[in-house]
């Protein structure tokens, strides 16, 4: 009865600040992520698994001239924050289009939620389990033989770089799940993301791609900076065109991410 | 057994329907060996200048043999996953109600795995011709190779098949693609087994992929195999894993 009798100018004034909103909504995020060990535990382990068998499975590729380190395993660990990445896409945009599906997201649109918590919200989870995967495979990798050149502050730079990947392939996650109604159709969203991942420099650096066509779709390809500014830590030191090449393509893709998401975002409150 | 015939063939025509209806149910299973091949024969080709890496026909028809074997693996595993889906939904109750030799249900998974597989097959080998892959094994060499690939792709349907007839859920996909995918991944995938290192080095031997990746390698070389012994090896997988898959069966029949 009291809230009947407040006028609504003044109860939009009440709105909750987007300080207030997103905390809100990225509690619920990072617990859901924590209470899926289904998700969770596959995304933190396979990309693990890759590197066991990689690392003995392409261990002779040091002997080749010009690779740049005699440990493999030094230098495949940076292509496991990108395959945690991948599973960031699936992750976050799964979580969404199950939001779509489940009519949480058509609740939340009759909420004064500013579009902003939603977006920052929803990537809160994504970020909990970057830095899970980052320091899960930093301290694997040491315990398996790997150095990191950089130190101890080039491992917190990889961990903050990591975390920009997850963010960066989770906004793709979130731009498609704004526009999807079934989980099922982000999974279709897999071997589209496998392709920059495998046509990229991560299993060899680029110079040593012999394969012509393979080297310029490396080049080309954002992913391949990523895994380098990744690798420039682990095995070169410190690397300023590398690590700003590295953030730069993350916080592109994630600034292309969140601009699409944000247009997806437009069109279901439109729609609703 | 014309009936019989007649369950797996209706069941069959009911599965490719609804692939062809939903080409993402197809595609993604058939892109994945392709983007392995590409990625591997074009980003790894360098790894045939390490030193003790000999094999005559080049590295794409090296890896080749390994995408033969996932996509034919993996043709089967995807069956599995409709057999887990048409449990959980409950129309695999409602067929084992209709079917009176229940294995019939399993001929028809069957059927659309090795089409699967065909497809896939012939996607994977069509790119290895245009990307210039050699083969230096005659027609003979080549049917025996396929014939391989066809059994590993039974050996996976059944393995996965199973699975899902045992757990009857979605939730048990990474069990029917996990050991799959790592019994292929210890096997020599980028080297030769003798310039593998480590552990991988120490279980391969043991690892029946192990034995049908280098006969398929030699067979694409035609440089002369000892098929016999891995034939033997694949055969006493299957089976192991034709057991596995009727002893599911009978838990799916017995759950109703």
């Amino acid at each position: 009865m009291e809230a009947a009798a407040i006028p609504i100018s003044a109860r939009i004034r009440e709105r909750p600040s987007i300080w207030t909103q997103a905390p809100e909504l990225a509690r619920r995020s990072i617990k859901r992520t924590v209470r899926q060990p289904a998700a969770v535990i596959p995304a933190t382990v396979f990309p693990l698994i890759m590197l066991a068998i990689n690392s003995v499975g392409l261990k002779s590729a040091t002997s080749l001239p010009g690779f740049p380190t005699n440990s493999y395993v030094t230098f495949a660990l940076g292509f496991a924050f990108i395959q945690a990445g991948v599973f960031a896409v699936i992750g976050t945009g799964q979580n969404l289009a199950e939001d779509n599906q489940g009519g949480f997201f058509n609740r939340l649109q009759l909420t004064p939620l500013h579009p902003a918590a939603l977006v920052a919200g929803q990537l809160a989870g994504t970020v909990a389990l970057g830095l899970l995967q980052a320091a899960t495979y930093i301290s694997v990798g040491l315990l398996a033989g790997a150095q990191i050149e950089a130190g101890f502050a080039g491992a917190l730079v990889m961990v903050l770089l990591a975390v920009c990947i997850c963010l960066a392939f989770g906004s793709i996650g979130l731009a498609v799940g704004m526009r999807v109604d079934a989980p099922e159709k982000v999974q279709s969203l897999f071997p589209l993301i496998f392709v920059f991942l495998f046509m990229s420099s991560m299993s060899l650096p680029r110079n040593l791609i012999q394969t012509d066509w393979f080297r310029e779709v490396a080049t080309y390809n954002p992913v391949s900076y990523m895994i380098e500014g990744l690798r420039s830590l682990l095995i070169t030191g410190w690397d300023g065109e590398a690590l700003a090449l590295g953030f730069g393509c993350a916080l592109g893709i994630l600034a292309i991410g969140l601009y699409f998401a944000s247009t997806g975002l437009k069109e279901r409150m439109a729609r609703t | 057994m014309r009936r019989y015939f007649s369950v797996a063939g209706g069941l069959a025509g009911r599965l490719l329907q609804s692939l062809i209806s939903n080409p993402l149910l197809f595609l993604p299973p058939m892109l994945m060996p392709l983007f392995f091949f590409t990625a591997f024969a074009g980003g790894l080709s360098a790894v045939s200048n390490v030193p003790g890496f000999d094999y005559g026909p080049g590295y794409t028809s090296f890896i080749f043999a390994f995408v033969l074997c996932q996509s034919a693996a993996f043709g089967g595993v995807f069956s599995g996953f409709t057999i887990a889906a048409d449990f959980q939904f409950g129309f695999g109750r409602r067929l084992l109600l209709a079917t009176p030799h229940r294995s019939a249900l399993v001929v028809g998974y069957g059927a659309v795995a090795v089409i699967r597989a065909a497809v896939t097959i012939a996607a994977v080998t069509l790119t290895g011709l245009i990307v210039g892959m050699n083969i230096g094994g005659s027609g003979l060499d080549l049917f025996g190779m396929y014939a391989l690939a066809a059994i590993i792709n039974l050996t996976g349907l059944l393995f996965a098949a199973g699975v899902a007839l045992r757990f009857r859920s979605l939730q048990a996909t990474p069990l029917m693609q996990v050991p799959v995918f790592l019994f292929l991944f210890l096997a020599p995938v980028y080297v030769p087994r003798e310039l593998l290192g480590g552990w991988v080095h120490a279980i391969a031997p043991f690892n029946p992929a192990t034995h049908v990746m280098e006969t398929a390698r030699d067979l694409i070389a035609g440089t002369g195999t000892d098929y016999l012994a891995t034939l033997g090896t694949i055969v006493a997988l299957l089976a192991v894993v034709t057991i596995f898959m009727f002893r599911g069966l009978r838990q799916a029949e017995a759950a109703g």
